[in-house]
């Protein structure tokens, strides 16, 4: 089946940059209710404001190999990078998820995010792909980043 | 249907048979939605009716009937149809109530078996209120007075709809919630350890609907009598396969029990709260407004009697029809019949499952202690995955923690895939799962 390309089942496998590092600037735990799929997510920053860099993000995610994986693209695609790079990777991502199938992602721009374009086509599964992107977004609101872009489509 | 009543535990269908396959067939035919495809033209199996069951024509034409014949808002208007629309509900009461072997004036009409919880649960906060209990019976006024110190009983098994409202009412009132555990086989464990003195409620779950574990409810009722406390049944995943009139025998113990429409062939939107009378008549209504009230004043209104105390505002009237022609099915299919073809279907399962080593069945391995549902991990696969690979094949099943999270962290798992059975699941469709199931090691490289 489409879905479970095999970039989505190495990276749910042995997924990158996995487990909780410390300093870290911020911290959260983001839940999907409908399923009880968990993260625990932390960011550190080099620098702040339009200038900040990820300098490292670190996880703990239970779930299917959706959000594993999803952790792990995230994690392998925007560490190191400015923090304004990676929301719009996100949000190119966000867009190819909610595509219902018409949009394949471009690699350019979300890299091995376009292993997950088969998941807009099962609605339930979206939720389970962004999970990872929802925590990260809120630990860096909650490390002081301006994410407010991220409310507008790109 | 056989004798019906000795039902609390062991559910016997004594010498009833399932359906052949030829009545099986039939009997599918009653139901339109079963004949469509799912994922590029492959046929549905839908096992996942414990979530919600699909409706036979006869549901489907009594609500379209009542729409095109009969429409009306009940219990008002001065005009035939009204008259009409009110027989038709009041109709419907009749036949829940011929169903559930209890008398008309027990039987409330509300939206979901969740409603019905939170009507009983909420009666209690409100029977709090000055002057609520003006008139009760100062015996029922003290089972319904709750607040610090006392105490009401739950399961660990419990859907959130039979938990929450429970948490609710003790945070809303000081009282102290406690629940029965679960074994790692899915019993549960020993009431008389929680239930004691300061128990005065024990609300339980009939069936699990994730275990589909048929509790014995015998020591639960017995230790909850012994200390005056009320007994609630939650059987909204028993009673689309059991006959079950023994949970309201005069001497049952049970004092209410719920259950939903849409679990049980009917139409969404309509659940039943059967109550004992005299609970119905000291029990403060839940939602107020019109139809409910007796008489109405600026300065503060008193109650209709129940039933029509607990139903406020334009009732469900279609989805009561719809309800009714629900149960009037199962009963013409006999209800000792649907249980033991839920039996078969149970044990068909336990056996297809149990010759893969790769998947944990959850819950009692007897399928005669099961009703309704088989819930299972795969070690090292997440349920989602696992339904996704199922779905790709036509297989509905239900992943998740399926409303009983509490369950599953008791379990140790963080969720798990459900297949759950109707009067129209066949045995082929078990065949489908498993043999779709066998995809799921290959795909994620775990061992089979």
């Amino acid at each position: 089946m489409d879905l479970y390309g095999e970039l989505i089942l190495d990276h749910a496998k042995r997924p990158h940059h996995a487990g909780l590092r410390e300093p870290f600037d911020a911290e959260v735990h983001h839940v999907n209710p409908t399923c009880g799929d968990e993260i625990s997510l932390r960011v550190q920053l080099d620098g702040s404001g339009a200038e900040a860099v990820l300098h490292d993000v670190s996880y703990d995610a239970l779930g299917c190999s959706i959000s594993v994986a999803s952790a792990s693209v995230l994690a392998e695609e925007s560490t190191g990078r400015p923090v304004e790079e990676t929301l719009e990777t996100y949000q190119h991502l966000k867009a190819m998820l909610t595509s219902k199938g018409t949009d394949p992602g471009d690699p350019e721009q979300i890299g091995d995010g376009v292993a997950f374009a088969g998941v807009s086509r099962y609605p339930a599964r979206v939720k389970c792909a962004l999970l990872p992107w929802t925590a990260y977004l809120d630990a860096l609101a909650r490390a002081g980043v301006d994410i407010s872009a991220t409310s507008t489509t790109p | 249907m056989t004798t019906g009543r000795p039902i609390l535990h062991g559910a016997s269908s004594g010498s009833a048979t399932g359906f052949s396959g030829a009545e099986l067939a039939a009997l599918r035919a009653d139901f339109p939605l079963l004949s469509r495809t799912v994922r590029d033209g492959r046929p549905l199996v839908y096992l996942d009716s414990g979530a919600t069951a699909q409706k036979p024509g006869v549901v489907l034409d009594a609500e379209r009937e009542f729409y095109e014949r009969h429409n009306a808002a009940v219990h008002r208007g001065a005009h035939q149809l009204a008259e009409e629309a009110t027989e038709a509900f009041e109709g419907a009461r009749t036949t829940v109530a011929r169903f559930l072997g209890a008398d008309e004036g027990e039987i409330v009409f509300t939206r979901n078996g969740t409603e019905g919880l939170n009507l009983l649960a909420y009666g209690f906060s409100n029977a709090a209120a000055p002057g609520a209990l003006d008139g009760v019976d100062p015996e029922w006024a003290d089972r319904l007075g709750l607040g610090p110190g006392d105490e009401v009983v739950v399961t660990e098994m419990e859907h959130h709809a039979n938990l929450v409202p429970w948490q609710e009412l003790c945070r809303r009132t000081g009282a102290t919630l406690r629940w029965i555990g679960v074994t790692d086989d899915g019993y549960l464990e020993d009431p008389a350890t929680v239930v004691g003195e300061r128990t005065k409620v024990v609300s339980v779950t009939h069936v699990s609907n994730v275990l589909g574990t048929l509790n014995d409810l015998t020591p639960v009722i017995a230790a909850a009598r012994g200390v005056g406390a009320l007994v609630f049944v939650d059987a909204c995943q028993s009673a689309p396969h059991l006959d079950i009139t023994g949970l309201t025998a005069p001497d049952s113990g049970v004092d209410a029990l719920v259950l939903t429409g849409h679990k049980t062939l009917g139409p969404s939107g309509i659940g039943v709260l059967w109550a004992r009378r005299a609970l119905l008549e000291a029990l403060p209504p839940f939602l107020t407004g019109g139809s409910m009230i007796e008489i109405v004043r600026m300065e503060g209104s008193t109650w209709a009697p129940p039933p029509q105390k607990f139903e406020a505002g334009v009732p469900m009237t279609a989805q009561a029809v719809g309800l009714a022609a629900a149960l009037d099915y199962l009963t013409d299919l006999g209800l000792d019949r649907v249980h033991a073809h839920d039996q078969s279907l149970v044990r068909h399962t336990l056996d297809a499952l149990a010759q893969r080593p790769w998947v944990r069945v959850l819950g009692p391995t007897d399928p005669a202690d099961r009703v309704g549902a088989v819930a299972f991990v795969v070690d090292g696969v997440h349920p989602h995955d696992v339904g996704q690979v199922l779905d790709d094949a036509g297989v509905a099943v239900r992943t998740g923690h399926h409303c009983a999270w509490p369950l599953h962290r008791r379990l140790r798992v963080p969720a798990s895939t459900r297949a759950s059975f109707s009067v129209y699941t066949t045995p082929e469709e078990i065949d489908a799962f498993t043999a779709a199931l066998d995809r799921v090691p290959e795909i994620f490289g775990v061992a089979s």
